[in-house]
């Protein structure tokens, strides 16, 4: 198992109803964690629309992971 | 060379004083604001929010990108979060160059690259009552479905 630190924004922080939570998980990569998640917590997007940041970097799918790393799942995105 | 992110309302006379070089010929601003629609429907106000660690680690990418590419010997940019109203400046782009070809240039690479790659997201609240977050629509979304990708 690891634990994993894990910060939503925008409409997944919203389909969260938290901004960030700390959890066990024996999943290897973001990418499948997300999946799991979603079946949770009914995220609308769909993985190939995200991307994913680990420890503050952009990470290419499907993300290993850690135990103790810190994930951003990120939704599209729309400054301007 | 920096972008950053910023709770406050933008200035953008301080910010541009950062541009002065003495070898600048040119000087180019962008500002983006709220504007009061979007694809037919009336907007209320816009909600901006960031991975502020990342976006400013992507955006300071993006800007010595610029300065590479374009030779400039000033740039600097800013982008809002929080909730803003109609007519508020929610992005603003600066840049000094030698000459005004390179500085217009630039200054369309750095919103367009900022707009595509930094992690801010925007929900507009719409008069009518419902509000949506930008490019986040799936199948099935109600007001999301016709908020589109590409027209902010």
């Amino acid at each position: 198992m690891k634990t994993l630190h894990i910060q939503y924004f925008a409409i997944l922080r919203e389909q969260r109803g938290e901004s960030n939570e700390t959890l066990s998980t024996e999943s290897n990569d973001a990418a499948a964690l997300y999946e799991d998640l979603q079946k949770t917590h009914g995220f609308t997007l769909p993985v190939d629309r995200l991307r994913v940041a680990i420890n503050g970097e952009f990470q290419p799918w499907p993300a290993p992971v850690e135990d103790g790393d810190e994930l951003v799942f990120i939704p599209p995105v729309a400054g301007g | 060379m920096a972008f950053r992110i910023s709770a406050e309302p933008i200035q953008p006379q301080s910010q541009a004083d950062v541009l002065q070089h003495p070898a600048a010929g040119a000087c180019a601003t962008f500002e983006g604001w709220v504007r009061d629609h979007n694809e037919g429907q009336a907007v209320a106000s816009l909600e901006y929010e960031a991975y502020a660690q990342l976006a400013e680690t992507e955006g300071n990418r993006i800007m010595a990108e610029a300065t590479e590419k374009f030779e400039l010997l000033a740039a600097a940019a800013v982008h809002r979060v929080g909730h803003l109203q109609i007519g508020e400046m929610a992005v603003w782009v600066g840049v000094a160059a030698a000459h005004r070809g390179p500085a217009f240039d630039a200054c369309r690479f750095i919103i367009d690259e900022l707009k595509a790659r930094v992690p801010i997201w925007k929900k507009e609240h719409y008069v009518a009552g419902a509000s949506a977050w930008i490019n986040c629509a799936t199948k099935g979304d109600f007001a999301a479905d016709t908020a589109p990708p590409e027209n902010s």
